[in-house]
Protein backbone atom coordinates (compact mmCIF):
# COMPACT_ATOMS: atom_id res chain seq x y z
CA UNK A 1 0.00 0.00 0.00
CA UNK A 2 1.55 3.41 -1.17
CA UNK A 3 1.00 6.07 1.05
CA UNK A 4 3.02 9.45 2.02
CA UNK A 5 1.92 10.30 5.76
CA UNK A 6 3.97 9.56 8.95
CA UNK A 7 2.61 6.27 10.62
CA UNK A 8 2.70 3.86 13.24
CA UNK A 9 3.31 -0.12 11.23
CA UNK A 10 4.35 -3.12 12.33
CA UNK A 11 6.77 -5.58 11.10
CA UNK A 12 7.39 -8.75 10.82
CA UNK A 13 11.31 -10.20 11.70
CA UNK A 14 12.60 -11.67 8.78
CA UNK A 15 15.53 -12.65 10.70
CA UNK A 16 17.96 -10.86 12.63
CA UNK A 17 21.48 -11.64 12.44
CA UNK A 18 25.23 -10.69 14.19
CA UNK A 19 26.92 -9.57 10.75
CA UNK A 20 29.94 -8.02 12.58
CA UNK A 21 31.12 -7.00 16.15
CA UNK A 22 27.85 -5.98 17.94
CA UNK A 23 26.13 -5.11 14.66
CA UNK A 24 23.13 -6.73 13.18
CA UNK A 25 21.06 -6.29 10.18
CA UNK A 26 17.24 -6.97 10.76
CA UNK A 27 15.14 -7.71 7.56
CA UNK A 28 11.43 -6.78 8.19
CA UNK A 29 8.32 -7.44 6.14
CA UNK A 30 5.76 -5.26 6.12
CA UNK A 31 4.41 -1.96 4.38
CA UNK A 32 6.95 -0.41 2.91
CA UNK A 33 4.90 1.72 0.40
CA UNK A 34 6.16 4.97 2.35
CA UNK A 35 9.87 4.36 0.57
CA UNK A 36 10.30 6.66 -2.09
CA UNK A 37 13.81 7.19 -2.05
CA UNK A 38 16.94 6.40 0.12
CA UNK A 39 17.91 8.08 3.46
CA UNK A 40 14.61 8.14 5.03
CA UNK A 41 14.27 6.81 8.49
CA UNK A 42 12.15 4.93 11.27
CA UNK A 43 11.61 5.45 14.77
CA UNK A 44 11.66 1.92 16.32
CA UNK A 45 9.44 1.45 19.61
CA UNK A 46 11.69 -0.51 22.45
CA UNK A 47 10.46 -2.11 25.50
CA UNK A 48 13.44 -1.67 27.27
CA UNK A 49 12.86 2.70 26.83
CA UNK A 50 10.85 5.62 27.04
CA UNK A 51 11.67 7.08 23.72
CA UNK A 52 12.10 5.37 20.37
CA UNK A 53 14.94 4.82 18.66
CA UNK A 54 16.18 6.50 14.99
CA UNK A 55 17.57 3.48 12.68
CA UNK A 56 17.93 4.54 8.86
CA UNK A 57 16.33 2.18 6.04
CA UNK A 58 20.01 0.35 4.91
CA UNK A 59 17.70 -1.10 1.79
CA UNK A 60 14.04 -2.11 0.40
CA UNK A 61 11.93 -3.97 -1.76
CA UNK A 62 8.59 -4.23 -2.65
CA UNK A 63 7.48 -6.15 0.41
CA UNK A 64 10.68 -5.85 2.76
CA UNK A 65 12.84 -3.33 4.46
CA UNK A 66 16.25 -4.01 5.93
CA UNK A 67 17.78 -2.32 9.09
CA UNK A 68 21.74 -2.60 9.93
CA UNK A 69 22.21 -1.25 13.31
CA UNK A 70 25.10 -1.44 15.75
CA UNK A 71 24.33 -2.49 19.53
CA UNK A 72 25.41 1.06 21.47
CA UNK A 73 23.13 0.30 24.86
CA UNK A 74 19.90 -0.82 26.18
CA UNK A 75 17.73 0.14 23.29
CA UNK A 76 19.76 -1.33 20.53
CA UNK A 77 20.60 -4.05 22.99
CA UNK A 78 16.58 -4.83 23.12
CA UNK A 79 16.93 -4.89 19.34
CA UNK A 80 19.31 -7.20 19.34
CA UNK A 81 17.65 -9.68 21.09
CA UNK A 82 14.37 -10.06 19.04
CA UNK A 83 13.90 -12.98 17.17
CA UNK A 84 12.66 -13.94 13.78
CA UNK A 85 9.25 -13.57 13.19
CA UNK A 86 8.66 -11.71 16.41
CA UNK A 87 7.24 -8.41 15.38
CA UNK A 88 8.01 -4.83 16.04
CA UNK A 89 6.44 -1.37 16.16
CA UNK A 90 7.59 1.79 14.43
CA UNK A 91 6.94 5.54 13.50
CA UNK A 92 7.54 5.23 9.97
CA UNK A 93 7.95 7.66 7.18
CA UNK A 94 10.45 10.19 8.96
CA UNK A 95 12.84 12.16 7.08
CA UNK A 96 13.62 14.35 3.97
CA UNK A 97 15.87 11.40 1.99
CA UNK A 98 18.48 11.76 -0.39
CA UNK A 99 18.08 13.50 -3.40
CA UNK A 100 18.95 11.56 -6.49
CA UNK A 101 20.76 14.22 -8.32
CA UNK A 102 21.38 14.01 -12.00
CA UNK A 103 25.31 14.02 -12.15
CA UNK A 104 26.40 10.84 -13.82
CA UNK A 105 29.37 10.21 -10.91
CA UNK A 106 29.02 10.46 -7.56
CA UNK A 107 31.67 9.38 -4.67
CA UNK A 108 29.85 7.88 -1.70
CA UNK A 109 31.33 8.19 1.97
CA UNK A 110 30.05 5.99 4.89
CA UNK A 111 31.80 5.55 8.12
CA UNK A 112 30.24 3.15 10.73
CA UNK A 113 27.07 2.77 11.36
CA UNK A 114 26.88 5.78 8.95
CA UNK A 115 26.93 3.56 5.70
CA UNK A 116 23.72 1.09 5.95
CA UNK A 117 21.63 4.24 4.87
CA UNK A 118 23.82 4.80 1.74
CA UNK A 119 23.59 1.16 0.87
CA UNK A 120 20.31 1.71 -0.68
CA UNK A 121 21.20 4.92 -2.25
CA UNK A 122 24.04 3.61 -4.42
CA UNK A 123 22.09 0.78 -5.65
CA UNK A 124 19.44 3.71 -6.73
CA UNK A 125 22.18 5.59 -8.06
CA UNK A 126 23.79 2.62 -9.72
CA UNK A 127 20.40 1.90 -11.48
CA UNK A 128 20.19 5.29 -13.07
CA UNK A 129 23.67 4.49 -14.60
CA UNK A 130 25.85 6.97 -12.33
CA UNK A 131 29.17 5.99 -12.12
CA UNK A 132 30.05 5.22 -7.96
CA UNK A 133 33.33 5.73 -6.30
CA UNK A 134 32.97 4.30 -2.57
CA UNK A 135 34.74 4.77 0.27
CA UNK A 136 34.12 2.77 3.46
CA UNK A 137 35.37 3.78 7.13
CA UNK A 138 35.54 1.47 10.11
CA UNK A 139 37.06 0.85 13.31
CA UNK A 140 38.66 -2.24 12.71
CA UNK A 141 38.08 -5.17 10.75
CA UNK A 142 35.85 -6.84 12.83
CA UNK A 143 33.14 -3.99 12.72
CA UNK A 144 33.39 -3.93 8.93
CA UNK A 145 30.24 -5.10 6.83
CA UNK A 146 28.79 -5.00 3.73
CA UNK A 147 31.70 -4.86 2.07
CA UNK A 148 30.89 -7.42 -1.15
CA UNK A 149 27.92 -5.74 -0.90
CA UNK A 150 29.22 -2.40 -2.07
CA UNK A 151 31.72 -4.33 -4.54
CA UNK A 152 28.66 -5.33 -6.19
CA UNK A 153 27.75 -2.42 -7.39
CA UNK A 154 30.95 -0.41 -8.04
CA UNK A 155 34.71 -1.26 -8.79
CA UNK A 156 36.02 1.76 -7.13
CA UNK A 157 35.82 0.41 -3.26
CA UNK A 158 37.96 1.72 -1.14
CA UNK A 159 38.42 1.05 2.98
CA UNK A 160 40.23 2.35 5.64
CA UNK A 161 40.38 1.14 9.04
CA UNK A 162 41.70 3.45 12.66
CA UNK A 163 44.20 0.12 12.65
CA UNK A 164 44.77 -0.82 9.56
CA UNK A 165 43.27 -4.69 10.42
CA UNK A 166 41.12 -4.00 7.06
CA UNK A 167 41.89 -1.57 3.72
CA UNK A 168 44.29 1.48 4.52
CA UNK A 169 44.58 2.55 7.75
CA UNK A 170 43.05 6.21 8.41
CA UNK A 171 40.19 8.07 7.91
CA UNK A 172 37.92 8.56 4.76
CA UNK A 173 39.24 11.70 4.68
CA UNK A 174 42.84 9.98 4.32
CA UNK A 175 41.73 8.23 1.23
CA UNK A 176 40.02 11.08 -0.30
CA UNK A 177 42.86 13.58 -0.43
CA UNK A 178 45.21 10.38 -1.36
CA UNK A 179 43.28 9.39 -4.59
CA UNK A 180 42.37 12.99 -5.34
CA UNK A 181 38.42 12.61 -4.77
CA UNK A 182 38.23 16.09 -3.92
CA UNK A 183 36.12 17.16 -7.02
CA UNK A 184 33.40 14.45 -7.21
CA UNK A 185 29.66 15.58 -5.73
CA UNK A 186 29.24 13.35 -2.86
CA UNK A 187 26.95 11.66 -0.32
CA UNK A 188 27.96 11.01 3.16
CA UNK A 189 27.08 9.92 6.68
CA UNK A 190 28.91 8.91 9.84
CA UNK A 191 30.21 10.10 12.74
CA UNK A 192 30.00 14.25 13.13
CA UNK A 193 34.03 14.67 12.99
CA UNK A 194 34.32 12.52 10.04
CA UNK A 195 31.19 15.20 8.12
CA UNK A 196 33.04 17.87 9.32
CA UNK A 197 36.01 16.39 7.61
CA UNK A 198 34.53 15.79 4.31
CA UNK A 199 32.63 18.92 4.10
CA UNK A 200 35.64 20.70 4.73
CA UNK A 201 37.81 19.36 2.27
CA UNK A 202 35.89 18.10 -0.62
CA UNK A 203 35.67 21.26 -3.07
CA UNK A 204 31.82 19.18 -4.51
CA UNK A 205 28.77 20.00 -3.60
CA UNK A 206 27.75 17.03 -1.04
CA UNK A 207 24.65 15.18 0.84
CA UNK A 208 25.44 15.00 4.24
CA UNK A 209 22.95 13.12 6.54
CA UNK A 210 22.89 13.90 9.99
CA UNK A 211 22.15 12.30 13.64
CA UNK A 212 20.73 13.73 16.68
CA UNK A 213 18.96 12.96 19.50
CA UNK A 214 15.75 13.47 19.22
CA UNK A 215 12.47 13.03 21.42
CA UNK A 216 9.88 12.52 18.81
CA UNK A 217 10.98 12.19 15.48
CA UNK A 218 8.52 13.63 13.50
CA UNK A 219 8.78 17.68 14.46
CA UNK A 220 7.15 18.03 17.07
CA UNK A 221 9.60 19.02 20.34
CA UNK A 222 12.28 20.63 18.52
CA UNK A 223 14.97 18.65 20.14
CA UNK A 224 17.15 17.79 17.40
CA UNK A 225 17.86 21.26 15.91
CA UNK A 226 20.70 21.93 13.50
CA UNK A 227 21.76 24.91 12.45
CA UNK A 228 22.12 25.79 8.93
CA UNK A 229 22.20 28.94 6.54
CA UNK A 230 18.29 29.11 6.38
CA UNK A 231 17.72 28.94 9.87
CA UNK A 232 17.60 26.13 12.38
CA UNK A 233 15.88 23.17 10.90
CA UNK A 234 14.76 20.01 12.94
CA UNK A 235 16.72 16.50 11.61
CA UNK A 236 13.88 14.91 11.75
CA UNK A 237 11.59 16.37 8.98
CA UNK A 238 13.94 18.88 7.06
CA UNK A 239 17.20 16.44 7.49
CA UNK A 240 18.43 14.15 8.55
CA UNK A 241 20.10 14.95 4.78
CA UNK A 242 21.42 18.69 4.12
CA UNK A 243 23.55 20.00 1.39
CA UNK A 244 26.92 20.86 1.89
CA UNK A 245 25.85 24.66 0.98
CA UNK A 246 23.33 25.55 3.50
CA UNK A 247 25.11 23.40 6.25
CA UNK A 248 27.14 24.98 9.44
CA UNK A 249 28.15 23.14 12.34
CA UNK A 250 26.68 23.93 15.63
CA UNK A 251 29.43 25.32 18.07
CA UNK B 1 -20.49 14.77 23.18
CA UNK B 2 -21.91 16.75 26.38
CA UNK B 3 -20.74 14.94 28.59
CA UNK B 4 -16.89 15.27 28.30
CA UNK B 5 -17.94 19.37 28.17
CA UNK B 6 -15.53 21.84 30.67
CA UNK B 7 -15.20 25.47 31.10
CA UNK B 8 -12.39 27.56 31.49
CA UNK B 9 -13.18 30.70 32.61
CA UNK B 10 -15.61 31.56 30.01
CA UNK B 11 -14.11 29.20 27.03
CA UNK B 12 -16.51 26.50 26.84
CA UNK B 13 -14.48 23.58 25.17
CA UNK B 14 -15.17 19.90 23.67
CA UNK B 15 -13.29 17.99 25.96
CA UNK B 16 -10.68 18.63 28.65
CA UNK B 17 -8.06 17.36 26.75
CA UNK B 18 -5.04 19.44 25.32
CA UNK B 19 -1.74 18.93 23.78
CA UNK B 20 1.03 20.95 26.25
CA UNK B 21 3.15 23.80 25.36
CA UNK B 22 6.32 22.93 23.48
CA UNK B 23 5.19 19.36 22.24
CA UNK B 24 3.02 19.98 19.54
CA UNK B 25 4.79 23.27 18.06
CA UNK B 26 2.34 25.39 16.20
CA UNK B 27 -0.28 22.85 15.20
CA UNK B 28 0.25 21.26 12.60
CA UNK B 29 3.25 18.06 12.98
CA UNK B 30 0.16 15.77 14.33
CA UNK B 31 -1.68 16.19 10.74
CA UNK B 32 -0.33 13.05 9.27
CA UNK B 33 -2.08 11.33 12.77
CA UNK B 34 -5.56 13.09 13.21
CA UNK B 35 -7.62 16.07 13.04
CA UNK B 36 -6.85 18.54 15.57
CA UNK B 37 -10.37 19.62 15.63
CA UNK B 38 -11.28 17.02 18.09
CA UNK B 39 -8.87 18.55 20.66
CA UNK B 40 -10.22 20.59 23.75
CA UNK B 41 -7.78 23.36 22.27
CA UNK B 42 -4.05 23.65 21.69
CA UNK B 43 -1.42 25.23 23.53
CA UNK B 44 0.93 26.41 21.61
CA UNK B 45 5.02 26.49 21.95
CA UNK B 46 6.64 29.08 23.83
CA UNK B 47 6.82 32.33 22.54
CA UNK B 48 8.72 34.79 23.42
CA UNK B 49 9.36 38.79 22.32
CA UNK B 50 12.26 38.18 20.24
CA UNK B 51 13.52 34.88 17.97
CA UNK B 52 15.07 32.27 19.70
CA UNK B 53 17.87 29.70 18.94
CA UNK B 54 17.75 27.97 22.25
CA UNK B 55 20.47 25.45 23.53
CA UNK B 56 23.07 23.78 21.94
CA UNK B 57 22.07 20.07 21.11
CA UNK B 58 22.08 17.13 22.88
CA UNK B 59 18.96 18.56 24.14
CA UNK B 60 16.82 15.22 24.81
CA UNK B 61 17.76 12.48 27.17
CA UNK B 62 15.47 10.02 28.54
CA UNK B 63 14.86 7.81 31.96
CA UNK B 64 12.14 5.22 32.84
CA UNK B 65 8.81 6.47 32.17
CA UNK B 66 10.16 9.85 31.31
CA UNK B 67 12.12 12.37 29.31
CA UNK B 68 14.50 15.56 29.73
CA UNK B 69 14.90 18.40 27.46
CA UNK B 70 16.92 21.32 26.96
CA UNK B 71 15.30 22.84 23.82
CA UNK B 72 15.36 25.89 25.76
CA UNK B 73 12.74 27.96 24.21
CA UNK B 74 13.80 27.73 20.50
CA UNK B 75 11.23 29.81 18.48
CA UNK B 76 10.49 32.52 15.85
CA UNK B 77 9.69 35.21 18.20
CA UNK B 78 6.05 36.67 18.91
CA UNK B 79 5.90 38.60 15.40
CA UNK B 80 6.23 35.80 12.87
CA UNK B 81 4.50 33.62 15.34
CA UNK B 82 1.33 36.00 15.08
CA UNK B 83 1.91 36.69 11.18
CA UNK B 84 2.62 33.25 9.75
CA UNK B 85 2.10 30.91 12.50
CA UNK B 86 -1.78 31.46 13.60
CA UNK B 87 -2.86 32.51 10.10
CA UNK B 88 -1.51 28.53 8.68
CA UNK B 89 -2.81 27.25 12.10
CA UNK B 90 -6.12 29.21 11.56
CA UNK B 91 -6.90 27.30 8.26
CA UNK B 92 -6.47 23.54 9.37
CA UNK B 93 -7.38 24.48 13.62
CA UNK B 94 -11.16 26.22 13.84
CA UNK B 95 -11.34 26.85 17.96
CA UNK B 96 -9.47 29.01 20.11
CA UNK B 97 -5.87 28.47 20.65
CA UNK B 98 -3.82 28.96 24.23
CA UNK B 99 -1.24 31.18 23.68
CA UNK B 100 2.14 30.20 25.51
CA UNK B 101 4.61 33.48 26.44
CA UNK B 102 7.72 33.30 28.12
CA UNK B 103 9.64 36.27 29.04
CA UNK B 104 13.35 37.46 30.45
CA UNK B 105 11.72 40.70 31.93
CA UNK B 106 8.63 41.80 32.96
CA UNK B 107 8.37 44.17 29.95
CA UNK B 108 8.85 41.17 27.30
CA UNK B 109 5.80 39.64 29.46
CA UNK B 110 4.15 42.90 28.91
CA UNK B 111 4.65 43.34 25.53
CA UNK B 112 3.91 39.80 24.54
CA UNK B 113 0.55 40.18 26.24
CA UNK B 114 -0.62 43.24 24.88
CA UNK B 115 0.14 42.12 20.95
CA UNK B 116 -2.06 38.81 22.14
CA UNK B 117 -5.01 41.23 23.53
CA UNK B 118 -7.10 42.26 20.44
CA UNK B 119 -6.23 38.71 18.88
CA UNK B 120 -9.37 36.73 18.44
CA UNK B 121 -7.80 33.16 17.51
CA UNK B 122 -6.21 33.23 21.63
CA UNK B 123 -8.71 31.79 23.79
CA UNK B 124 -6.38 32.12 26.65
CA UNK B 125 -2.71 33.21 27.47
CA UNK B 126 -0.78 31.11 29.29
CA UNK B 127 1.94 32.82 30.73
CA UNK B 128 5.09 30.40 31.27
CA UNK B 129 6.98 31.79 34.39
CA UNK B 130 8.28 28.67 35.08
CA UNK B 131 11.25 27.51 32.31
CA UNK B 132 13.75 25.81 34.10
CA UNK B 133 16.19 25.85 30.85
CA UNK B 134 16.75 29.67 30.60
CA UNK B 135 19.43 30.12 33.29
CA UNK B 136 18.77 34.05 33.45
CA UNK B 137 14.98 33.19 32.66
CA UNK B 138 11.46 31.89 33.98
CA UNK B 139 12.81 30.45 36.54
CA UNK B 140 13.35 33.31 38.77
CA UNK B 141 10.25 34.66 38.35
CA UNK B 142 8.29 31.71 39.37
CA UNK B 143 10.33 30.42 42.27
CA UNK B 144 8.89 32.91 45.09
CA UNK B 145 5.54 34.97 45.29
CA UNK B 146 6.62 38.02 45.23
CA UNK B 147 7.86 38.25 41.91
CA UNK B 148 5.32 36.10 40.60
CA UNK B 149 2.54 38.60 41.71
CA UNK B 150 4.81 41.14 39.93
CA UNK B 151 4.50 39.47 36.45
CA UNK B 152 0.63 38.74 36.64
CA UNK B 153 -0.03 42.42 37.89
CA UNK B 154 1.78 43.85 35.40
CA UNK B 155 0.28 41.62 32.32
CA UNK B 156 -3.22 41.83 33.62
CA UNK B 157 -2.82 45.49 33.09
CA UNK B 158 -2.75 45.02 29.18
CA UNK B 159 -5.19 42.52 28.68
CA UNK B 160 -9.11 41.50 29.34
CA UNK B 161 -8.42 37.86 27.62
CA UNK B 162 -8.15 35.04 30.18
CA UNK B 163 -5.14 35.02 31.80
CA UNK B 164 -3.45 31.40 32.80
CA UNK B 165 -0.42 31.35 35.02
CA UNK B 166 1.76 28.52 34.68
CA UNK B 167 3.98 27.58 37.72
CA UNK B 168 7.32 26.20 38.32
CA UNK B 169 7.21 23.00 40.64
CA UNK B 170 10.59 23.79 41.58
CA UNK B 171 9.54 25.30 44.74
CA UNK B 172 8.44 24.43 47.74
CA UNK B 173 5.28 26.74 48.23
CA UNK B 174 3.44 26.17 45.15
CA UNK B 175 0.20 27.21 46.82
CA UNK B 176 1.74 30.24 47.88
CA UNK B 177 2.49 30.76 44.50
CA UNK B 178 -0.43 30.59 43.36
CA UNK B 179 -2.16 32.29 45.41
CA UNK B 180 -0.35 35.31 44.79
CA UNK B 181 -0.72 34.92 41.44
CA UNK B 182 -4.96 34.57 41.83
CA UNK B 183 -4.54 38.06 44.40
CA UNK B 184 -2.65 40.21 41.26
CA UNK B 185 -5.96 38.91 39.24
CA UNK B 186 -5.02 35.61 37.46
CA UNK B 187 -7.77 33.52 35.89
CA UNK B 188 -6.47 30.67 36.05
CA UNK B 189 -3.37 28.23 36.64
CA UNK B 190 -1.38 26.01 34.56
CA UNK B 191 0.56 23.21 36.39
CA UNK B 192 3.41 21.89 36.38
CA UNK B 193 6.08 22.56 34.24
CA UNK B 194 8.66 20.39 34.23
CA UNK B 195 11.00 19.58 37.11
CA UNK B 196 14.83 19.53 36.89
CA UNK B 197 17.05 17.02 36.08
CA UNK B 198 20.06 15.45 34.62
CA UNK B 199 21.80 12.35 33.38
CA UNK B 200 24.91 10.95 32.65
CA UNK B 201 27.04 9.02 30.06
CA UNK B 202 27.66 5.56 31.65
CA UNK B 203 30.81 5.76 29.31
CA UNK B 204 32.68 9.02 29.47
CA UNK B 205 30.99 10.49 32.79
CA UNK B 206 30.33 13.67 30.92
CA UNK B 207 26.60 14.95 31.11
CA UNK B 208 24.27 14.12 28.39
CA UNK B 209 22.60 17.41 27.83
CA UNK B 210 24.87 19.89 26.72
CA UNK B 211 23.13 22.35 28.95
CA UNK B 212 23.97 19.58 31.58
CA UNK B 213 20.33 19.92 32.79
CA UNK B 214 16.70 19.93 31.54
CA UNK B 215 13.42 19.71 32.41
CA UNK B 216 12.09 16.39 33.46
CA UNK B 217 8.88 15.78 32.34
CA UNK B 218 6.86 12.24 31.30
CA UNK B 219 4.64 9.66 33.54
CA UNK B 220 7.39 9.45 36.34
CA UNK B 221 6.43 12.72 37.06
CA UNK B 222 2.71 11.95 37.68
CA UNK B 223 2.27 11.51 41.18
CA UNK B 224 3.80 15.02 41.46
CA UNK B 225 1.96 17.00 39.57
CA UNK B 226 -1.17 15.16 41.30
CA UNK B 227 0.15 16.33 44.50
CA UNK B 228 1.15 20.13 43.53
CA UNK B 229 -2.64 20.49 41.93
CA UNK B 230 -4.38 18.86 45.11
CA UNK B 231 -2.83 21.46 46.99
CA UNK B 232 -3.10 24.28 45.28
CA UNK B 233 -6.77 23.44 44.40
CA UNK B 234 -7.21 24.09 48.37
CA UNK B 235 -5.75 27.52 48.05
CA UNK B 236 -7.46 29.02 45.45
CA UNK B 237 -10.81 29.53 44.01
CA UNK B 238 -9.51 29.99 40.03
CA UNK B 239 -9.54 26.99 37.78
CA UNK B 240 -6.31 25.18 37.44
CA UNK B 241 -5.64 23.17 34.27
CA UNK B 242 -3.43 19.75 35.53
CA UNK B 243 -0.55 19.40 33.58
CA UNK B 244 2.21 16.50 34.28
CA UNK B 245 2.87 12.71 33.15
CA UNK B 246 -1.00 12.59 31.85
CA UNK B 247 -0.71 9.40 29.10
CA UNK B 248 -4.09 8.08 29.45
CA UNK B 249 -7.89 8.35 30.26
CA UNK B 250 -7.76 7.26 33.83
CA UNK B 251 -4.88 10.00 34.51
CA UNK B 252 -7.05 12.77 32.86
CA UNK B 253 -9.76 11.07 35.58
CA UNK B 254 -7.39 11.55 38.36
CA UNK B 255 -6.32 14.59 37.78
CA UNK B 256 -9.72 16.12 37.54
CA UNK B 257 -10.07 14.31 40.93
CA UNK B 258 -7.11 16.34 42.24
CA UNK B 259 -8.76 19.61 41.05
CA UNK B 260 -7.39 20.35 37.63
CA UNK B 261 -10.68 21.94 35.14
CA UNK B 262 -8.74 20.47 32.05
CA UNK B 263 -5.70 18.92 31.64
CA UNK B 264 -2.36 19.24 29.34
CA UNK B 265 -0.89 15.92 27.87
CA UNK B 266 3.10 16.85 26.78
CA UNK B 267 5.85 14.24 26.74
CA UNK B 268 3.50 11.23 26.09
CA UNK B 269 2.43 13.13 22.56
CA UNK B 270 6.03 12.69 21.43
CA UNK B 271 6.15 9.07 22.11
CA UNK B 272 3.31 8.29 21.11
CA UNK B 273 1.45 11.02 18.69
CA UNK B 274 -1.69 9.04 18.87
CA UNK B 275 -2.21 10.02 22.85
CA UNK B 276 -5.02 12.64 22.60
CA UNK B 277 -7.09 10.73 20.16
CA UNK B 278 -7.03 7.27 22.48
CA UNK B 279 -7.40 9.79 25.55
CA UNK B 280 -10.26 11.65 23.59
CA UNK B 281 -11.66 8.52 22.84
CA UNK B 282 -11.37 6.51 25.81
CA UNK B 283 -12.61 8.74 28.33
CA UNK B 284 -16.54 7.94 27.93
CA UNK B 285 -15.67 4.15 28.04
CA UNK B 286 -13.19 4.81 31.44
CA UNK B 287 -16.57 7.31 32.99
CA UNK B 288 -18.99 4.49 31.92
CA UNK B 289 -16.66 2.38 34.03
CA UNK B 290 -16.57 4.63 36.95
CA UNK B 291 -20.14 5.94 36.78
CA UNK B 292 -19.08 9.20 35.83
CA UNK B 293 -21.89 11.08 34.13
CA UNK B 294 -20.51 13.98 33.40
CA UNK B 295 -16.80 15.01 33.50
CA UNK B 296 -17.45 18.43 35.36
CA UNK B 297 -18.76 16.10 37.95
CA UNK B 298 -15.37 15.00 39.39
CA UNK B 299 -13.21 18.36 39.31
CA UNK B 300 -12.24 18.75 43.28
CA UNK B 301 -13.68 15.16 43.86
CA UNK B 302 -10.52 14.16 46.04
CA UNK B 303 -11.47 16.90 48.54
CA UNK B 304 -14.86 16.78 49.19
C1 LIG C 1 18.34 9.73 11.60
C2 LIG C 1 19.16 8.70 12.33
C3 LIG C 1 19.45 7.51 11.70
C4 LIG C 1 20.19 6.52 12.37
N1 LIG C 1 20.47 5.37 11.70
C5 LIG C 1 21.18 4.40 12.31
C6 LIG C 1 21.46 3.18 11.65
O1 LIG C 1 21.05 2.96 10.50
N2 LIG C 1 22.18 2.24 12.31
C7 LIG C 1 22.64 2.46 13.59
O2 LIG C 1 23.30 1.57 14.14
N3 LIG C 1 22.38 3.61 14.24
C8 LIG C 1 21.67 4.59 13.64
N4 LIG C 1 21.41 5.76 14.31
C9 LIG C 1 21.89 5.92 15.68
C10 LIG C 1 20.93 5.20 16.63
O3 LIG C 1 19.71 5.89 16.69
C11 LIG C 1 21.50 5.12 18.07
O4 LIG C 1 22.65 4.34 18.05
C12 LIG C 1 20.51 4.48 19.03
O5 LIG C 1 19.41 5.34 19.22
C13 LIG C 1 21.15 4.17 20.36
O6 LIG C 1 20.17 3.70 21.25
P1 LIG C 1 20.57 2.86 22.52
O7 LIG C 1 19.39 2.73 23.39
O8 LIG C 1 21.21 1.59 22.12
O9 LIG C 1 21.71 3.75 23.15
P2 LIG C 1 21.63 4.76 24.38
O10 LIG C 1 22.92 5.46 24.40
O11 LIG C 1 21.18 4.04 25.59
O12 LIG C 1 20.52 5.78 23.93
C14 LIG C 1 20.10 6.81 24.78
C15 LIG C 1 19.36 7.87 23.99
O13 LIG C 1 20.24 8.54 23.10
C16 LIG C 1 19.83 8.41 21.77
N5 LIG C 1 21.04 8.19 20.95
C17 LIG C 1 22.14 7.51 21.32
N6 LIG C 1 23.05 7.54 20.33
C18 LIG C 1 22.51 8.26 19.32
C19 LIG C 1 22.96 8.65 18.03
N7 LIG C 1 24.14 8.32 17.57
N8 LIG C 1 22.11 9.40 17.26
C20 LIG C 1 20.92 9.75 17.70
N9 LIG C 1 20.43 9.41 18.92
C21 LIG C 1 21.22 8.67 19.71
C22 LIG C 1 18.90 7.22 21.77
O14 LIG C 1 17.98 7.24 20.69
C23 LIG C 1 18.23 7.38 23.10
O15 LIG C 1 17.22 8.35 23.06
C24 LIG C 1 20.67 6.76 13.69
C25 LIG C 1 20.37 7.96 14.31
C26 LIG C 1 19.63 8.93 13.66
C27 LIG C 1 19.32 10.22 14.34
C1 LIG D 1 10.21 19.10 24.57
C2 LIG D 1 9.40 19.94 25.54
C3 LIG D 1 9.30 21.32 25.34
C4 LIG D 1 8.58 22.12 26.23
N1 LIG D 1 8.45 23.46 25.98
C5 LIG D 1 7.66 24.22 26.78
C6 LIG D 1 7.42 25.60 26.49
O1 LIG D 1 7.91 26.13 25.48
N2 LIG D 1 6.63 26.33 27.34
C7 LIG D 1 6.06 25.75 28.44
O2 LIG D 1 5.33 26.43 29.16
N3 LIG D 1 6.25 24.45 28.73
C8 LIG D 1 7.04 23.67 27.93
N4 LIG D 1 7.21 22.33 28.23
C9 LIG D 1 6.57 21.76 29.43
C10 LIG D 1 5.26 21.05 29.09
O3 LIG D 1 4.32 21.94 28.53
C11 LIG D 1 4.66 20.39 30.34
O4 LIG D 1 4.36 21.38 31.30
C12 LIG D 1 5.59 19.38 30.99
O5 LIG D 1 6.28 18.65 30.00
C13 LIG D 1 4.86 18.39 31.91
O6 LIG D 1 3.90 17.63 31.19
P1 LIG D 1 4.16 16.13 30.64
O7 LIG D 1 4.70 15.32 31.78
O8 LIG D 1 2.85 15.66 30.12
O9 LIG D 1 5.19 16.27 29.55
C14 LIG D 1 7.95 21.52 27.36
C15 LIG D 1 8.07 20.13 27.55
C16 LIG D 1 8.77 19.34 26.67
C17 LIG D 1 8.85 17.85 26.90
S1 LIG E 1 13.01 14.92 17.36
FE1 LIG E 1 11.34 16.13 17.92
S2 LIG E 1 11.47 17.73 16.46
FE2 LIG E 1 12.98 16.34 15.77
Amino acid sequence: MVFNMKKIENYKIIHNNLIAKNTYEMKLEGNVGWIDKPGKFINVSVDSNYLKRPISICDYDETTLTLVYKVFGSGTKWLSNKKENEKIEALVNLGNGFELNTENEALIIGGGVGVPPLYALSKRLKEKGVKLTIILGFTSKEDSFYIDKFKELSELVYISSNDGSIGEIGFVSDIMIKYNLLDIPYYTCGPTPMLKAVHSISTAKGQLSLEERMGCGFGACMGCSHKTKNGYKRVCVEGPVFTSEEIIWND
Amino acid sequence: MERLKVKLNNLELDNPVIPASGTYGFGYDYLDFYDPNILGSISLKGTTLHPRFGNVTPRIAECHMGMLNSVGLQNPGIHKVIEEELVKLDKIYHKKIIFNVSGFNIDEYVECVRLLDNIDKVGIIEVNISCPNVKDGGLSFGSDCSSAASVTKEVRKVTTKPLFIKLSPNVSNIADIAKSCEDEGADGISMINTLIGARFNLKTGKPILHNVTGGFSGPAILPVALRMVYEVYERVNIPIIGIGGISSAYDVIEMMYAGASAIQIGSSNLVDPYTCKKVIDDLPLVMDELNIKKITDIIGRAHK
